[in-house]
């Protein structure tokens, strides 16, 4: 994967008012995602109310940005011709360390990708936006979620 | 049968193709509906209940006036399935209920789609659009290839494993001269060898999508034992929605078709290795796997020893979609998951010609639909 994922002609987010606060973050390098204040829940994707209690009370707090690979694909043949300079890529469902999990997309390391791999944020330019990708975290590497 | 629920009583099928060329989905609806009410011996008028799928090509809204219109139907019911690849056998199961509270008493259940050379994008705007698409994930395919992933992870189970389903699909097909793969067998190398579309999911293990179209007619236990042909009862029914996209799966190795088949095996008193027939759900190799294990027919990553040990062709001793599955049909879209219904009944109905398996008593039939996340099963007898 050579290309520069910026120049990438692919599908954008449909960014609503209850979701702009996610990208708004996304933009910056940040995770933001919804914390229930009344079953204390962490909530992914966004909502108007906790899926968990139905609860109103939800507030926006910026995650870990570590999480843990539950599966993965490299994708050969994309389904949106947007992404067919990029194939073959990686996406996966990343369980981040609050409860939820995102599927996102997984930037290579150094050593061929496992399930259970421990991941971190990696904020990535992707179509002309920063997505909140990620990336494997190395061994031994002294690395900090952003 | 004391315990039937209510009896599919016709069957119409289309012959699958790649494309069609100027014709509408309506018309397709027409030509099915009309083999199923000739197969049942029934009137038109005959017709009182009308299940249809959501998004009928040329009209998103208002689909059940739309068709009743169309075919010249005054239904006292009528009504959308909208469970993707699940709405065949959740139609069969809703005709039934329907006809049990007295709205009516011979029900129509269709499903079929044209497919045109350009079709137009689909215009989601959801959160699977929002969330998943910007991140290169676009499609079915994937999801399913996230499923089979984890199931490797989580057991060990290997390509080979996988591959046999589809190889066992193939074979099955070449006794069925309708199928889009007749003639054209692939074994577990060929899938192997076929080119990966999202690892670990190779080309072969994903259904081929087709034009077609699939319908039955159900009514009461009662009033199907005047019926030109031999009825099919309902005995049992369960159903199950979990989520939408891969990524809100409660389960990446195990599916709503479990809590389904068990509320429909508890419903009919039977049990999964009791089924003379296994009519499952295929889209994709990973959905056969994970329903094989649902069901109980061997422990949870067992389903690759679990198919070397049986055969699965209309003269094993578990046959297993043996009109050749979607995998070797073709997917005539929600359609699709109605061929196991279809498949099932002329099995139970001793109709299959050279692919009838011997006994035939009892059938399972599964649905499933969008990212292994509605789920529908029935369990039909014969008479
Ligand atoms: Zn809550």
């Amino acid at each position: 994967m050579s290309v520069d994922l910026n120049m990438l002609k692919t599908p954008g987010p449909t960014i609503t008012a209850l979701t702009k606060p996610f990208w708004d973050a996304a933009a910056e390098g940040r995770l933001k995602i919804q914390h229930c204040e009344d079953c204390g829940k962490a909530v992914f994707y966004p909502r108007p109310i906790c899926p968990h209690c139905w609860s109103k009370r939800l507030v926006w707090k910026d995650a870990s940005g570590r999480g843990r690979l539950k599966s993965f694909s490299e994708v050969h043949k994309p389904g949106h011709p947007g992404w067919l300079p990029a194939a073959p890529y990686v996406v996966g469902l990343v369980e981040l360390a609050e409860g939820p999990t995102i599927l996102s997309f997984i930037l290579p390391g150094t050593r061929p990708l496992q399930v259970g791999d421990m991941l971190l944020l990696a904020p990535t330019s992707i179509g002309g936006r920063v997505l909140p990708a990620f990336k494997p975290v190395e061994p031994r590497a002294e690395e900090k979620p952003q | 049968m004391s315990g039937a629920r209510g009896s599919i009583v016709g069957i119409g099928e289309l012959k699958p193709q790649r494309l069609t060329s100027g014709v509408t989905t309506l018309e397709m609806i027409a030509e099915v509906s009309r083999l199923a009410v000739l197969d049942a011996g029934l009137e038109p008028a005959a017709i009182d209940g009308l299940l249809v799928g959501p998004q009928v090509g040329e009209t998103p809204q208002h689909v059940p006036a739309t068709i009743a219109e169309y075919l010249g139907l005054a239904p006292t019911m009528a009504n959308v399935v909208d469970l993707g690849g699940a709405s065949g056998a959740g139609m069969v199961w809703r005709a039934s209920a329907a006809i049990e509270a007295g709205m009516c008493e011979a029900v129509l259940c269709v499903l079929a789609n044209n497919r045109e050379e350009a079709a137009p994008r689909s215009p989601n705007r959801n959160p699977i659009r929002e969330f998943d698409v910007p991140f290169g994930a676009s499609g079915a395919n994937i999801s399913y290839a996230l499923l089979m992933q984890a199931h490797m992870a989580e057991y060990g189970s290997t390509a080979r494993d996988f591959a046999m389903i589809a190889a066992a699909a193939r074979a099955n097909a070449q006794l069925n001269p309708d199928a889009i793969f007749f003639g054209k067998p692939a074994d577990v190398e060929a899938v192997l060898a076929s080119p990966m579309i999202a690892s670990p999911l190779h080309l072969l293990e994903i259904v081929m999508p087709v034009a077609g179209g699939e319908a039955v007619v159900v009514t009461s236990a009662e009033r199907a034992r005047s019926m030109a042909k031999r009825p099919v009862h309902l005995l049992g029914a369960g159903e199950k929605v979990t989520h939408r996209a891969v990524s809100q799966a409660p389960s990446l190795t195990s599916g709503p078709l479990k809590s389904a088949m068990a509320r429909a095996f508890a419903q009919s008193g039977t049990q999964a290795r009791e089924m003379d027939l296994l009519s499952l759900y295929d889209c994709y190799t990973i959905m056969v796997a994970t329903t094989i294990e649902d069901a109980g027919l061997c422990a949870p990553g067992g389903f690759g020893a679990w198919l070397r040990d049986h055969d699965l062709s209309h003269k094993g001793d578990k046959p297993l979609n043996t009109h050749g599955g979607q995998l070797g049909f073709g997917q005539p879209d929600l359609a699709g998951g109605m061929t196991h219904v279809v498949e099932a009944v002329r099995q139970l109905r001793g109709e299959a010609g050279e692919r009838q398996i011997g006994k035939a008593e009892l059938a399972l039939v599964t649905g499933n639909g969008a990212t292994m996340s509605e789920a529908t099963a029935i369990v039909l007898g014969a008479a």
